[in-house]
Formats: C-alpha cells, sequence, structure tokens
C-alpha cells in the first residue's frame, strides 16, 4: 500500500509495481475487495495528488483523473450532460468519492460518465512515467471493464471541446436514485462545430456510439439552421430514436432485458434531441 | 404517613412517548448482535452449497483443519444424529448431510481466530457434489411424476375452503391469473450471534432473533444438550420483518462454541445474508369472481400455489393464511379456495410481514377492479358494496367482531386531499435522478385496495406470552420493571411495555430487564401480536402487582389514591403472569371455524405516475386508513404504518429476489433495490379507532395490514394510468410497455381451474 | 499486519491493521467505535458513514491504510460532551429511529447537509440522504426530524 504525494510520485509508483491497483475514490475496487472478488497484492492510492484534481476551460476543457462527481456538480466545466451524469451517480457518499478516473479506469458500461465523454468526443490522457498519450474515448475501451491502459499508466484526465450548451444526458434505472444504469443516453449538438455526438451505456459491451443517427441529426441542424434553436419534428425525433436504438447491442441480464434497453434507448433520444434542439 | 400530591404520570398509553433506545441508537452506542464482541472469541464463517440440488459425495475438511489459527472444522458428522430443525416441521438438518437442497444450503462451518482465516479456511475445504436435476417450478414440483425434494413428497401443506356452494353461477364472471415474486425482507442488520461456553457444559447465545424460546428448542437437540443448558439473550436487532423467525446461524454459532470451548462470533455480510434467510414466498394464483350486475359478489374462487422452496420453515401457516385470507374482506356467500406450498428447489421461504395475506391480496384486489369495471362501478363504490361490516362471516365462517367497517375505511382515504399537482423537478417525476422525463408521456393513476389479515397466532395454537412486573424503590424513589422474553425488533414493544405499566401502576419510572430465556416465552415478534400478547401479560401482571398495592395500602388503612406508594415498598412487588389470548378452533377440512383471534384491516390509496415512455414509476402519494383499534403510541402506529408501506412499495415496483434455475442472481444491494427516501412519497395515514373487546386497551396489532394492501393500490393505479393488465409483481418497466416476453406472466404457462386441485394442472 | 495513524474524533489513534481492510472494519473491529454500521459492504446503504476530512463518505469503501494521517468523524463525534446534537435529539423525538441501524449513517449524513446547508428544501433533504437505506420507518419520520433539527440549530 502505497500513497502517492505527488503525481510524478504516483507514476513512478505505478512504474515500480505495474500489477498495482490505482486506488481513487473506492468506490469500485473496494466493493471487489470487500467481496473477496479481489486480493490485491499491491495498491496505489492517487487520491491525494492534487494535480489530479485540475479543472481549465478554455475553448477546450481539460478535467483531472481526480475530480469527483460533487466537484462536477460545482460546476467549471460547462457541460450540461456532464453535470446531469454527476448526479445519477450513487449517493452524496459516491459522488464524494468516486472520480472521472475512476469511471474511466474501471471501464464498466454502465460507467456514468462515459457515454458523456463518447458523446464529447473526449480524449483520455494517459501517462506513465516516461510519456504521455491521449487516447479518443471512442478507442479506450475494449470491452467490459476493458480498456487500453497499460499497467504502468495512469489516466491523469480526460479532455474535449467546449461544446455549448445543447446537451444532456439521460440514464434509466428503476429506482429513483442511487442506481446502477440500465441504460443511459448522452447527446451533445456543438453548434459551433456543427458536430452531434450520441454515447450509449449499458446497451453493449462497451459504450457505444450511434454514427448513423449522428449523420442524420446533423442533417436535421443542416436543414434548420446550427446556429438557432429548432424543433424537430416528431417523424424527425422518432427516426432519430429508431437509428439509436440500431445501434444498440444490449443484451438481458438481472438488470433489464434487451428488448426494454432498445425500446428505452429510443425513447431517451426522441427526448433528447427535442430538449438539446430547443437549446442554442 | 405522608399525603401524596397527584401528579401527572407522563408517558402512558395514547402518547407519543419517545422510545427507550432512542438514544442510545442514534449515539451509535446501541449494541447490536453484530456488534458484540469478546476479547478471546473466535470469528465463525459458513460454507454454502452452489447447487441447488446435488448428492454429497464426500468432503475434505483436512487441509482447512490443518490450517494456523483454524480452531474448528465443523461438518454433519459432528452433529448429533438426525438433528433437524425448522419452524413447523423439522426437516432441516443443521449441516447438509448427504444431498443439498438448494444453492446457499449450510455445509461446512469453521471458527479460526480471525474472519479472514475462517474465509481461508472455508476456501480450503473441498466437497465433492454430484448434482442432480432441480425442481424449481412449484407447480411442476406437484406434478405425480415430479422428482422429489422431500422424501415424503413435495407438497409441505395445502388448505381447502369450502363455503356455501362450490359450484355457484352468477351473470357477471371475471378470471385472472396473478403472480408474486420472492420479496426479501432485507432487515438492515445482517444475522449475527454471539455463543459462549458456559462452565456447567451448557452454552449462551447472544442473538438477534424474533423469538427467543423458540430458537432454544430449535438450537439443543441440534447441539446435544438438554434446554436447560442453553440459554439465550436477546441482542440488538437491526429490523426482522420476519426474517429472524428462523433459526439461521443459531445452531452453528453454538456447535462452534461448544467444539472450541471459546466464545464466537458469527456476523452475516449483506450477500450471506440473502442466502442465509427465508423470503417471502412467491405465488401464483388463479382467480375467479362471480357478481350479480350491480356488482355484489355471488363466489370466488381461487387457487393458490406457494413456492416453499427446498424446507419446511412456516409454509404451512402461510398456506393457511393465503387461504383463508383469499376473498378478501368482503361478504361473499360461496367460495371454494385451494391453497398448496410445494418444495422446490429454490431458497426457502418463510415468514415476512403479512405472511401469505399480502400474496392474495394482490390478486383478489385486482380481480374488484376488474370486477367494478365489468359492472361499470368505481373502485371505491365495489369495495363499499361488498365490504365487511361487524357480524358479517369471512369465508372460513367467523365472523368478523370489533373492527371498523370496510366501507369506512375506503371511503375515509377515498376523501384524503389528492396531491396538487405535477411537480416540475425531474427528481420527482419517474426516472427521479436519471433526468428521463420533464413531464413527457407522464400520466397519473389513482388506486386503491383493502385488506385484511389475523393477529395473534391462530387455529389452535397455544399462544401465550409471560411478563414479569416488579414494583421496587431506590434513592430516586418508586421504580418498575418489567422482564419479558419478547422480541424488541425495532417496532417499538419497549415503549408499549413502558406506557402499559405507567398507566396501570401510576408510576413514571419504568426499566425494562434485558429479554432471555430465563423467564417464560413471550412467543414471536410477528403475526402482529405482540401488544395484543406481552402487551397483554404485562397489563394483567400491573394489575396484579396494583392489587398487592392495594391490599398493602389498606393493611394501613389507606388507599393507593392517598398514600405515597413508596412506603409500601418496603419489600417489592413482584408478579409474573402468563397472557393467553381467546382460545381459537383448529383447522377443519373445509376451514369452517373460527380459527383467528382477531383481524386487522386497513385500506389504501395511490397515486402514481408513470412515464409512459420508458415504463418507469413514481408513486406521488399513498393515503391510508387503518383500524389500530387504539393508538398506545401514535407516532410508533405511524411508523409502523409508513415503514410497512414502504415495503409495500417496493413490492409493487421494485424488489424481487430473481430467482434462475434455482440460483439467486441478484444478492446484493446494488441489484436488490430497496426504496429509497426519494421514492417514497408522502403518506397520508388516518388511524381509525376501533376498539376490540379481548384486546388490552382494545389495541390491534399494527404492524402488517400498511404491508399488505398498499401493494395492491399501487399496481392498481399504475393500471389505470396505463390501461395494462399487470397481473404480476413487482411491475417491471416492460410490463408497463407491453414489452414482456412471455404474454401474460409466468403463471400463465399452466392452466388451472380456479378453485380445483393444482396438482391437475396442464401446461398452456 | 501494517501500523495505521489515524485522527478520530479528534484523537490520535494508531492501530494495526490487514492489507484490504476497509475503515469501517478498523474503526468497528480495531478501534472499538462499532457504530459505523456495517450493512452492505458496497455502499449502497449509508450505514457506515463517516466524515472524512468533512467530506461525507461511506466507510466500507474507504481502504483504510489509504485514510492514513485522516481526520475522521464518526457518529461517536456527534454528542458533544454528552450532550446530543440536535439532529440525533430530533430523531428520538419525532420518531426517526426504529430498529435504529441505518440511525447513525442518517444521522452523519443529515449533519454533513445541515453544515452546508442550513435551511434545504424537502426535496434537496431528501436528495442528501439518498444514499442512507432505512428499511423500518419509509422515512416519514427522517425527514421531518431533519426539519425539526434545522430549526433548532439555525433559527431563534
Amino acid at each position: 500500500m502505497e500513497i502517492a504525494r505527488d503525481l510524478d510520485d504516483a507514476l513512478s509508483l505505478a512504474a515500480e509495481l505495474p500489477e498495482a491497483e490505482l486506488l481513487a475514490g473506492g468506490t469500485d475496487l473496494m466493493v471487489e475487495i470487500n467481496f473477496g472478488r479481489k486480493r490485491p497484492d499491491a495498491v496505489v492510492a492517487i487520491d491525494r495528488v492534487a494535480e489530479l484534481r485540475h479543472l481549465a476551460r478554455n475553448g477546450r476543457v481539460r478535467m483531472g483523473a481526480g475530480v469527483t462527481y460533487t466537484m462536477m456538480l460545482e460546476g467549471g466545466h460547462g457541460s450540461a450532460a456532464v453535470w446531469e451524469a454527476a448526479r445519477t451517480v450513487g449517493s452524496p457518499q459516491i459522488r464524494n468519492a468516486g472520480t472521472l478516473g475512476g469511471n474511466l479506469g474501471t471501464a464498466s458500461p454502465a460507467g456514468d460518465l462515459l457515454p458523456v465523454l463518447a458523446a464529447l468526443d473526449a480524449t483520455v490522457l494517459l501517462r506513465s512515467a516516461h510519456a504521455e498519450r491521449g487516447v479518443a474515448f471512442r478507442d479506450f475501451m475494449t470491452g467490459p471493464k476493458r480498456s487500453v491502459r497499460q499497467p504502468c499508466e495512469i489516466i491523469v484526465g480526460a479532455e474535449w471541446d467546449d461544446a455549448g450548451p445543447a446537451q444532456t444526458f439521460m440514464k434509466v434505472g428503476t429506482r429513483n436514485a442511487m442506481v446502477i444504469s440500465v441504460a443511459g443516453l448522452a447527446l451533445v449538438v456543438d453548434r459551433a462545430r456543427r458536430r452531434v455526438g450520441v454515447g450509449l451505456g449499458s446497451c453493449g459491451p462497451t459504450i457505444l456510439g450511434a454514427p448513423e443517427a449522428e449523420r442524420f441529426a446533423a442533417g436535421l441542424f443542416d436543414e434548420a439552421g446550427w446556429e438557432r434553436p429548432s424543433a424537430p419534428g416528431e417523424a424527425a425525433r422518432r427516426e432519430f430514436g429508431g437509428l439509436v436504438a440500431g445501434a444498440a447491442r444490449p443484451i438481458d441480464d438481472v438488470r433489464g432485458t434487451a428488448a426494454y434497453r432498445r425500446h428505452v434507448v429510443a425513447v431517451m433520444a426522441d427526448r433528447a434531441i427535442a430538449r438539446v434542439g430547443a437549446i442554442a | 404517613m405522608t399525603l401524596s400530591i397527584p401528579t401527572r404520570v407522563r408517558g402512558v398509553i395514547g402518547e407519543s412517548t419517545p422510545r427507550p433506545d432512542g438514544v442510545p441508537k442514534v449515539k451509535g452506542e446501541f449494541a447490536y448482535a453484530s456488534d458484540l464482541w469478546r476479547d478471546d472469541m473466535l470469528h465463525g464463517a459458513t460454507l454454502r452449497s452452489p447447487h441447488p440440488h446435488a448428492r454429497i459425495l464426500g468432503i475434505d475438511t483436512s487441509r482447512a483443519r490443518g490450517m494456523a489459527g483454524v480452531h474448528a472444522v465443523v461438518t454433519s458428522e459432528d452433529v448429533p444424529a438426525g438433528a433437524r430443525f425448522g419452524l413447523m416441521k423439522r426437516d432441516q438438518p443443521p449441516l447438509a448431510t448427504d444431498r443439498v437442497r438448494y444453492a446457499g444450503e449450510a455445509v461446512a462451518i469453521v471458527a479460526a481466530d480471525d474472519i479472514e482465516r475462517a474465509r481461508e479456511a472455508l476456501r480450503a475445504i473441498r466437497v465433492e457434489y454430484e448434482p442432480l436435476p432441480a425442481v424449481t417450478d412449484p407447480i411442476a414440483a406437484l406434478a405425480p411424476d415430479a422428482l422429489l425434494v422431500q422424501d415424503d413428497g413435495n407438497v409441505i401443506d395445502e388448505v381447502q375452503v369450502l363455503h356455501g356452494d362450490a359450484r355457484a353461477v352468477a351473470p357477471v364472471v371475471v378470471s385472472g391469473e396473478y403472480e408474486v415474486g420472492m420479496q426479501d425482507q432485507a432487515a438492515l442488520g445482517p444475522e449475527a450471534g454471539l455463543a459462549v461456553p458456559d462452565d456447567d457444559g451448557g452454552v449462551t447465545l447472544h442473538i438477534a432473533t424474533q423469538w427467543l424460546h423458540e430458537d432454544l428448542g430449535q438450537i439443543a437437540p441440534c447441539i446435544g444438550l438438554p434446554m436447560e443448558k442453553v440459554r439465550l439473550v436477546l441482542a440488538g436487532v437491526g429490523g426482522a420483518f420476519g426474517a429472524r423467525e428462523d433459526v439461521t446461524l443459531q445452531i452453528h454459532a453454538c456447535l462452534l462454541a461448544l467444539r472450541t470451548g471459546r466464545a464466537v462470533r458469527m456476523t452475516y455480510g449483506r450477500e450471506e445474508s440473502f442466502y442465509g434467510h427465508v423470503h417471502r414466498h412467491p405465488a401464483r394464483l388463479f382467480y375467479e369472481h362471480g357478481a350479480r350486475p350491480d356488482g355484489t359478489l355471488v363466489y370466488v374462487r381461487a387457487t393458490i400455489v406457494l413456492d416453499g422452496g427446498a424446507y419446511a420453515s412456516s409454509s404451512p401457516a402461510v398456506v393457511a393464511n393465503a387461504g383463508c385470507f383469499a376473498a378478501g374482506p368482503y361478504r361473499v356467500d360461496n367460495a371454494l379456495v385451494r391453497c398448496v406450498g410445494a418444495y422446490t428447489n429454490n431458497p426457502p421461504t418463510g415468514a415476512m410481514r403479512g405472511f401469505g395475506a399480502v400474496q392474495s391480496c394482490f390478486a383478489y384486489e385486482a380481480q374488484m377492479d376488474r370486477l367494478a369495471a365489468a359492472c361499470g362501478i368505481d373502485p371505491v363504490e365495489i369495495r363499499d358494496r361488498n365490504g365487511l361490516v361487524e357480524g358479517d362471516r369471512v369465508i372460513t365462517g367467523q365472523p368478523l367482531i370489533g373492527s371498523a367497517p370496510v366501507a369506512e375505511l375506503v371511503e375515509r382515504v377515498a376523501a384524503a386531499p389528492l396531491p396538487a399537482h405535477r411537480s416540475s423537478d425531474p427528481l420527482e417525476l419517474p426516472g427521479g435522478a436519471g433526468n428521463l422525463t420533464h413531464g413527457e408521456d407522464v400520466m397519473r393513476g389513482i388506486g386503491y385496495a383493502v385488506g385484511f389479515k389475523n393477529v395473534c397466532y391462530s387455529q389452535g395454537f397455544d399462544d401465550f406470552a409471560t411478563a414479569r412486573v416488579r414494583v421496587l424503590r431506590d434513592e430516586d424513589g418508586p421504580l418498575v420493571r418489567v422482564h419479558t422474553a419478547a422480541a424488541e425488533v425495532g417496532q417499538g414493544l419497549v415503549t408499549v411495555c413502558q406506557q402499559i405499566a405507567r398507566t396501570e401502576l401510576g408510576i413514571e419510572r419504568v426499566e425494562l430487564d434485558r429479554a432471555d430465556t430465563s423467564i417464560g416465552s413471550a412467543g414471536s415478534s410477528s403475526a402482529s401480536r405482540q401488544t395484543w400478547m406481552t402487551g397483554g401479560a404485562v397489563q394483567a401482571a400491573c394489575r396484579e402487582a396494583k392489587a398487592e398495592l392495594e391490599t398493602r395500602a389498606a393493611g394501613r388503612g389507606a388507599t393507593l389514591a392517598i398514600i405515597d406508594v413508596e412506603e409500601l415498598l418496603g419489600t417489592p412487588v413482584d408478579r409474573t403472569v402468563t397472557h393467553r389470548h381467546r382460545p381459537t378452533e383448529e383447522r377443519t377440512t373445509h376451514m369452517q371455524d373460527d380459527g383467528h383471534v382477531a383481524f386487522l384491516l386497513a385500506a389504501h390509496r395511490a397515486v402514481v405516475d408513470v412515464d409512459t415512455g420508458t415504463g418507469l414509476v413514481k408513486v406521488v402519494q399513498i393515503a391510508t386508513a387503518q383500524d389500530v383499534g387504539k393508538a398506545i403510541n401514535p407516532l410508533a402506529v405511524i411508523g409502523q404504518i409508513e415503514g410497512g408501506i414502504a415495503q409495500g412499495l417496493g413490492l409493487a415496483v421494485m424488489e424481487e429476489l430473481i430467482v434462475r434455475d434455482g440460483l439467486v442472481r441478484n444478492a446484493s444491494f446494488t441489484d436488490y433495490l430497496l426504496p429509497t427516501i426519494l421514492d417514497m412519497p408522502p403518506v397520508i395515514a388516518d388511524l381509525v379507532e376501533h376498539p376490540h373487546p379481548d384486546a388490552p386497551y382494545g389495541a390491534k396489532g399494527v404492524g402488517e395490514p400498511p404491508a399488505i394492501s398498499s401493494t395492491p393500490a399501487i399496481v392498481a393505479a399504475i393500471r389505470s394510468a396505463t390501461g395494462r393488465d399487470l397481473p404480476r409483481v413487482p411491475v417491471r418497466p416492460d410490463d408497463i410497455l407491453g414489452l414482456s416476453t412471455q404474454s401474460g406472466p409466468p403463471a400463465g404457462r399452466w392452466r388451472i381451474i380456479p378453485g380445483e386441485d393444482p396438482r391437475k394442472a396442464v401446461r398452456a | 499486519m501494517n501500523g495505521l495513524r489515524l485522527f478520530v474524533n479528534g484523537v490520535e489513534r494508531r492501530t494495526e491493521v490487514r492489507g484490504g481492510e476497509s475503515l469501517m472494519t478498523v474503526l468497528r473491529e480495531r478501534l472499538s467505535l462499532p457504530g459505523s454500521k456495517n450493512a452492505c459492504e458496497q455502499g449502497e446503504c449509508g450505514s457506515c458513514s463517516v466524515l472524512i476530512e468533512g467530506a461525507l463518505l461511506c466507510s466500507c469503501l474507504v481502504l483504510a491504510e489509504a485514510a492514513r494521517d485522516r481526520d475522521v468523524r464518526t457518529v461517536e463525534s456527534l454528542a458533544a460532551g454528552g450532550e446530543l446534537h440536535p439532529l440525533q435529539r430530533a430523531f428520538v423525538e419525532a420518531g426517526a429511529v426504529q430498529c435504529g441501524f441505518c440511525t447513525p449513517g442518517l444521522v452523519v449524513a443529515a449533519a454533513a447537509l445541515l453544515r452546508d446547508n442550513p435551511e434545504p428544501t424537502e426535496l434537496e433533504v431528501r436528495e442528501a440522504l439518498s444514499g442512507n437505506l432505512c428499511r423500518c420507518t419509509g422515512y416519514g419520520t427522517i425527514l421531518e426530524a431533519v426539519r425539526r433539527a434545522a430549526r433548532e440549530m439555525y433559527t431563534r
């Protein structure tokens, strides 16, 4: 058990102990340990690394891996979808502990923030003692709880274009709070850059995009004008919803059925484009 | 002699007195069973079967026994031959012998220096299993050619209620099939106990339980000790709701303590708790109601199959209850009800708040709404028209005595104010924090339901409670000490006992001795019975003590009213009374008997918002009217009502222990969802006080009714918002959206004529 | 076993811990502070809530060794000088305690809420306590207790 003092310390510990588990908020790792599913030989705690708690916004948003959900709810990042996703995470206790980096590191298809990162076309920043690299979020996850992060690498943060206010996140759970996502959807309409982004959670082995739906929606905004609010018609919303649902690759599990996930993703997409369309 | 100045005694019955254990509980100082500690104690752990059904070919414990820090490894070989435990049938071995009958059945136990070592030892035990086919459908389990879970057949128990004409006909007929999923009590305090060997070769077990003496009776033979060498002391109980009526780790902890000669603590984690205790019976219910065109009931016929799991637990009584209450609190001259409990290789089921009445209420209240629709009248009117009034007979022939009329309760909830408007905050809309609807596709619905159930134990059971009351004096003045073996599980019996003693004796200072088995049984903290039974015993003992005080006062030429009671307490007054309720009749062939002490009634009205796009539900408000007889402690009654409704809400929309092929799929609080404070709506509770003539102060039990009709009221409201049939609880989003893979509930896969023997079921 | 120093309820505490042990386990089993309850071990019920450096956290999700030298406040610290915290008193008087297993966590969570937000709306109270499960009360009396305590603490 090592407690990293600062980022350099964390990186050298990660290099020395490549088998070590990195511990930030503990909301995932400690459950595994408490239930006897993991018994790590080495743990490097990175929750005291101040550099990981930075947040900068200057055309591009750069968020440190140590930023907690509670900090995200305090703002400073300009992303409504990040705010809405952070609010759906667990409970106040969990939001005080859990971090951006932890959500990325666990790489669960149900990670609440991850559909937002997909929709924002975010870049994940990974650093080792020797190098830093950025990986497009869409290339970051390789499967359920698997990612391209190397053992000696630390997720130091993520960055994305400041996409403006037209964005939202929604999540289905069968309880009004403190529930793991049955399905989640993020929609970002970056009016300045004329880009639509969609991210789907709990609908496949990784966070999924919906390229066809994105192209379709971009077409709608091409028509209506990117700069001003618009109200996509019912038929267009339906079609968008159908395209998003078509991108889902859900399964039946204890939390929900594939049929439900497909259905509800279409409903969320329909509502999301109506809401986001109205925001300029 | 000094003349006493009459003072008002605070904290008598009818007052919302704070509970005596409240302060230690808010300070974190109250000792729950899982907090117990001895410096030299060992930690026990349990190895459980991963298979729903398997033969045990061998158990190799040699490696575990040789591990450092491991003090005992115990298997069935170390248990007295033939030892069996169980609430109503002694059918379960403390540790599996040659077979395991459900996934989670205990196979071996260990005691070690710490819990880590104990768990390592479990991993070192090699059990060789030969998996066997598992019977997991309770209706299939009843077929003549079904594999046997227990050697004497797969029927745990069955009842037939025949009232009037079994073949009555009516112009309006509605029928339906219903299903209730497996609910878990999910008390927050996991099972825990500390067993301490005694110098006389016996053992003392500090345990969180609902019934010390019943545990004692089951433990002693399974650990090879006479009853008098086994002592039980109630440890702090973190909720119960039926889950602590059965033995879980009691025998194991005692076996380990006796084997090692050391104190042994056992504490389940949450996952193990789901495997360790019994659950609510899943039910399949096949119903037919016949009525006149104005909605007046002519007949009810029903067949109910309950999944009892691998061992009997309290299934026979749950079966009887589901049958007795199958027609609801309604006047109906003709009824034919069959209810069967089946053994399966699913986890065992037993007591949970509502105890059989929950399952049938879900079905008969859906039927009443269907009937109302068929007759073109509203849900309130059909309940008014058919509701029992004082003196009416229920379908078991017993008259309803000392209860409020059903119509009054229904009309009271119908008259409660409705929530004004829909919230604009998504947090208060279906989906809550998930930001799903800002009002899109939200439909509001209102539903009604009424339910009833027995209080106390029924059908000839010798149901009693013992209380010892001592009146003494110390440096602070007169003091009453009350001792019973009754389990305070959170319900507030401790306050009730104090209030009764203050009321009867006029002495404010009342202290309670720790519940243990050094006094006679108080019976179980279940069946909503402790206010009636232990409360009744305390009342009776206080009255005897008061009579003695009066005698002493008379001896001094005074009366209690004018003498300082302290002067009479040179020697303490000490009275022990065993209180019994009116005897009940034993079950008859067709259940036409006065089998119950009295009935508890409540009505609920639910208002829900349903997001018809996502299939999610927000319960907006619950109004309830409950006949409590007399509210001994109104605040505690409200607590029981709101808490019971929360559990009914859970069953309605989120709580289900999902079992597939005999395996529990969601044994955690991540996936077994309990309602949070954001799910629970405001409750408007109307306490109706129709005293029962036999009850202390007329006070009926209050614990169970809130958990009975709240569920069907919520589902009725969802039906009214969506137009869906919703024959199953918990209602899933798929059901609301019509996406369910089967048409109708799994029960629809069987065809059973309501009232017929389920052994005649045919696959649909 | 490794040595660990914490500052618990204002007092320096040293103990030995095993790798992987949660702060909850250390508080309960090694520091004789069983007020933080163990009901789920996965951060779903809030019964083990504590304040670490002022932040409300589930102690079951805190690796004990990672809390080295931290300031930890448990439910046992709330009643200062033997006098109940207004929230503790309100919980008792409003009937918000039944079995009481959830109570320590709820009191700690509610204390964190009222520290940061003296006049919460009902919905804010609900959101702030949504990580604390109670199986007995149905939450109505808990809401009432928080209301009463807020009144007592912040109005005269």
